[in-house]
């Protein structure tokens, strides 16, 4: 059996495009036959999966954990805010902002590419300088970029307003936006993945010295993942609060950066399928135990489980499956669809990324 | 002059307790690899351990009342339990794992700590009057000493004295540095790993208990997050001191509160708010410049 074009790209897409009919779908149920406040959830989720599937673009390609991609999400998440919220406070607020972005109000579009580009131009700069620090060294570096971009945005108050919140922001955002750029992602992590780069940088991952010897260059390929994994979280972060309608620093920090991650990780660190997994997974866990909170009748009583049992259970649920399934729920692999499987593999035997960088 | 000499008898007391905090978390680096961010929750824990847990506004003091030796023994038990049962039930089951994934499980254990005490003693801050008569300053040819920091500062120096002590002059402590060195070497030479990882971990609950004392009686009052800056800032030193070093835990400390103290006191006013930033900045510098930090060790060169 011969393996045309055409075949192999139905055997790339189909799995995709399986995905982004099941992620629209559930959308969809939830948009159409809840409440409101399911509405509410499904659309924070959906701005949690742009971010996590930015996040996987660079972790799971480059095998680096960065600590730091959150500090993206505030950077662009400012810029949508002083593009978006009424030009009467921010000139009675934010007196340090250029008069541009004072005088006047901008569109939606507007803040979404402005607060993205921003992120990854600063990921660009930042990237350069760091991504040549091994392992755990990057990860210390992403670290202490979150922590300067925290300390920075809570103490500029003629540009922030300090660590009081920017309110005023149009809240645009409902599930079907939120949905669209969450496809979008979906698209494009699935697109970097498999292109030049992407592999490239998985065999940088899988075995450093013999990718650098097939010409592979380990700061270039990392910073681009770099770069286009913080523009899709900056998106995240840009409809995060024309979502919410205001932006605080603090939203920005540790609760959000160990949420996302445990996402992530619970998901499956390596697969783009592992970071909706993962999503929708821990959504679906915390709203359960959310709904536990508030209390369950039973008969004459209530019964309620204490205030933080939420987290707790969170903080749990991320133990045992970093000790029993540490390559997460989807065991770090993408989705197959029966049926267009495996005849290649049967075949020959499968290239290691690095024979597939090195080809390519 | 007067001016230098103050500022350099604060940075010394804060040193001592970034160097503290600091060894807490080089310890467990050297041996396992594991940069604990639950240490700064073990802090926290400690501090609120003083006190009847509650969620009323406020406080009512029930170990914080005991006399003072009986207070640090009664907050190391509770925080060195604390600490083995997070080896215990999670750290133990991920030795193999890499670096990062270390972290990630550390940053779960914290979620859970930092969770558990809002449970059970309510989000609202409390302050506990805790030592305060250690505020009394002595003064000394005009400058003016805290007696907490006095305090601080020996304590300091009595707990690294032990420490060195028991890491050169005892078997088990040999066993230690040796682990630190080369964990599967020691062990092929009978060294038994969970009973070093185990010590390891009940010293960084000793650490952490004194040091949650110290910055108890210094802000006065207790938050969930009451250890995270002090975690923050101790990571960061073993980062400048070299990771898996303690002397370099310990010189970081000093360091990382000298690079501070010093800012603050002599940076333009309208950058002082941003002191923080310079600091994780050198940070950033450190691993770039001197990845081995300022006092290298051996064990952790990377060969390619």
């Amino acid at each position: 059996m011969t393996d045309t074009a055409q075949r192999r790209f139905l055997r790339a897409a189909l799995p995709v495009l399986a995905l982004l009919l099941g992620v629209t779908a559930i959308t969809a149920l939830v948009a159409l036959l809840g409440n409101d406040e399911m509405a509410l959830t499904v659309t924070e989720a959906l701005v949690r999966l742009i971010v996590v599937v930015g996040l996987s673009v660079f972790i799971g390609n480059s095998g680096v954990v960065s600590f730091g991609h959150i500090g993206f999400m505030c950077i662009a998440a400012y810029a949508a805010a002083w593009a978006t919220c009424n030009p009467m406070w921010k000139q009675l607020m934010l007196t340090g902002l250029p008069v541009f972005l004072q005088q006047a109000q901008y569109p939606f579009w507007v803040a979404v590419a402005g607060g993205a580009v921003l992120a990854a131009a600063v990921a660009l700069v930042f990237g350069a300088v760091i991504l040549r620090l091994s392992g755990i060294a990057a990860s210390i570096a992403t670290f202490a970029f979150l922590a300067i971009v925290n300390n920075v945005y809570s103490n500029w108050d003629s540009v922030t307003a300090g660590v009081s919140s920017i309110i005023g922001i149009p809240t645009v955002v409902g599930p079907w936006t939120a949905l669209a750029f969450a496809l979008g992602a979906i698209v494009l992590a699935f697109w970097f993945k498999g292109s030049r780069f992407g592999l490239m940088l998985r065999a940088t991952r899988d075995d450093p010295v013999a990718s650098r010897a097939s010409g592979v260059s380990i700061v270039r390929v990392r910073l681009a993942a770099f770069v286009l994994s913080a523009f899709i979280v900056g998106i995240g972060g840009t409809l995060y609060v024309q979502f919410l309608g205001v932006a605080t620093v603090d939203m920005f920090y540790l609760q959000l950066t160990f949420i996302t991650l445990a996402m992530l990780i619970i998901g499956g660190m390596g697969s783009v399928t592992g970071a909706i997994v993962g999503v929708f997974a821990v959504t679906v866990f915390v709203e359960f135990f959310r709904f536990l909170e508030s209390g369950v009748p039973m008969g004459d009583l209530v019964l309620a489980l204490p205030e933080g049992s939420q987290e707790i259970a969170l903080g749990i649920g991320m133990a045992l499956i970093l000790i029993f399934r540490p390559k997460g729920l989807t065991g770090s692999r993408e989705l197959k669809l029966p049926g267009l499987g495996s005849s290649r593999r049967a075949m020959a035997p499968a290239l290691t990324t690095t024979e597939a960088a090195a080809r390519s | 002059m007067i001016n230098f000499a103050q500022t350099f008898i604060d940075a010394l007391s804060l040193g001592s307790l970034y160097a503290l905090a600091a060894l807490g978390i080089g310890l467990l680096f050297g041996i396992l690899r594991l940069i604990n961010f639950a240490y700064g929750d073990l802090i926290t824990l400690g501090a609120y351990a003083l006190i009847i847990p509650s969620t009323e506004a406020v406080a009512t003091l029930f170990i914080g009342g005991w006399p003072w030796f009986m207070v640090i023994i009664a907050v190391a038990v509770i925080v060195v339990a604390a600490a083995l049962l997070s080896d215990l039930l999670v750290f133990r089951h991920i030795r193999r794992a890499d670096p990062a994934t270390l972290m990630i499980a550390s940053f779960a254990v914290s979620f859970v700590i930092q969770n558990l005490i809002l449970m059970f003693y309510g989000s609202r801050p409390k302050s506990v009057d805790l030592w305060s008569n250690l505020n009394y300053q002595i003064a000394m040819g005009g400058l003016r000493i805290p007696l907490l920091q006095i305090v601080t500062i020996l304590a300091t120096l009595v707990l690294m004295g032990g420490l060195t002590l028991l890491l050169k002059r005892t078997a088990l402590g040999i066993q230690m540095r040796a682990a630190a060195e080369d964990f599967r070497m020691a062990r092929y030479l009978g060294v038994r790993g969970n009973l070093v990882i185990g010590l390891a971990f009940a010293i960084s609950g000793v650490l952490a208990a004194v040091a949650s004392l110290l910055l108890l009686s210094q802000t006065g009052t207790l938050s969930q997050t009451l250890g995270v800056p002090l975690m923050l800032f101790a990571f960061i030193a073993t980062v400048v001191g070299g990771m898996g070093s303690l002397i370099g835990a310990a010189t970081g400390g000093f360091a990382v509160a000298f690079a501070s103290v010093f800012l603050q006191a002599y940076l333009p006013d309208d950058l002082r708010p941003f002191r923080d930033s310079f600091v994780f900045g050198i940070v950033i510098l450190m691993l770039l410049l001197r990845p081995s930090g300022l006092v290298p060790t051996k064990a952790l060169v990377e060969r390619v």
